[in-house]
């Protein structure tokens, strides 16, 4: 048999989805008021979204790092440069 | 990006700086090379944005003030061409679904009562307490999981992360309503989340 949620705070407790959603929108922008009572509320209650929200975070920071870490540098090849150097001669007019 | 600007000792800093792009190819191809791959991974598509932003900078020679660093403001010129391939790629996705979500993207939520449907409830990574950004394999495996991301999922993530850009900058340059940017940021989430108990666990 389907479950059906008849109180605002039957809804709120079940929504795992909204709450995610949310906790992603708190890490970067300030949440409403009511937001916040609702997520608060749902937390209380859900150790599921609890560990989504730690990892959530973790993973943020992870990819700051992977985005941001030292790589290789590479190098363009030296005829590559060479037509390009002149491509800006030609261009400027510059002899 | 903004303390490699300052290692940047091609120009003197006494004030008002000038444009030589005699010098450019010398002193900046490999730079912007590097900035355009690490947002493109493609390697012939950086390349010629290097080109491409000599020598539209050579027809904007006129609006430099002076005021930034050459440096500065060829990469400047590099990162708005950069968001337009973002901004292009984002543009090829189906009408019907704006937010580049993958066909065989998993419903994880239950869809009346939007609960965990319990195959994918979060559980923990083991690593919480061992320093995970140290942990060189548990980040080898989101960056595997990354690279599985659709490709305006990683733009946005790329704009926020690597170039910390704000939301709203985020939402104008890739044309995105706020309210799709955050469904974005949370499907993108959930899924990368997912895949890193999957592959790790």
């Amino acid at each position: 048999m389907k479950k059906i949620l008849k109180t605002d705070e039957e809804r709120i407790a079940y929504n795992c989805r909204k709450a995610t959603l949310l906790i992603e929108k708190k890490q970067d922008i300030e949440l409403t008021a009511r937001e916040k009572m609702e997520l608060t509320l749902h937390l209380a209650g859900c150790y599921i979204c609890r560990v989504y929200e730690e990892q959530s975070v973790l993973i943020n920071s992870m990819m700051r790092k992977i985005f941001k870490g030292p790589k290789d540098p590479l190098k363009l090849d030296d005829e590559f440069k060479e037509q390009l150097k002149k491509k800006i001669k030609d261009k400027t007019g510059t002899n | 990006m903004d303390s490699e600007f300052l290692t940047d000792t091609s120009q003197q800093h006494s004030g008002i700086h000038t444009l030589e792009p005699k010098k450019w190819v010398e002193l900046h191809a490999d730079y912007l090379y590097n900035f355009a791959i690490v947002r493109l991974n493609d390697e012939e598509q950086a390349r010629d944005l290097v080109q491409e932003t000599f020598l539209s900078a050579l027809e904007k020679t006129a609006g430099f003030r002076g005021e930034s660093a050459e440096r500065t403001w060829l990469t400047a010129i590099l990162k708005y061409k950069i968001i337009d391939i973002y901004r292009k790629k984002a543009g090829s996705f189906a009408v019907n679904d704006k937010t580049g979500a993958p066909d065989n993207e998993p419903e994880f939520f239950d869809p009346d009562l939007n609960h965990w449907k319990k195959e994918h409830w979060p559980a923990p990574f083991g690593v919480e307490d061992k320093d995970p950004l140290h942990n060189k394999e548990f980040m080898g495996v989101l960056e595997r999981c990354m690279s599985r991301l659709p490709s305006l999922w990683m733009s946005v993530f790329k704009l926020k992360h690597m170039d910390e850009e704000n939301t709203e900058f985020i939402c104008k340059e890739l044309k995105l309503s706020s309210s799709n940017f955050w469904v974005i940021i949370h499907r993108a989430k959930v899924n990368l989340r997912s895949c890193l108990q999957k592959n790790w666990i």
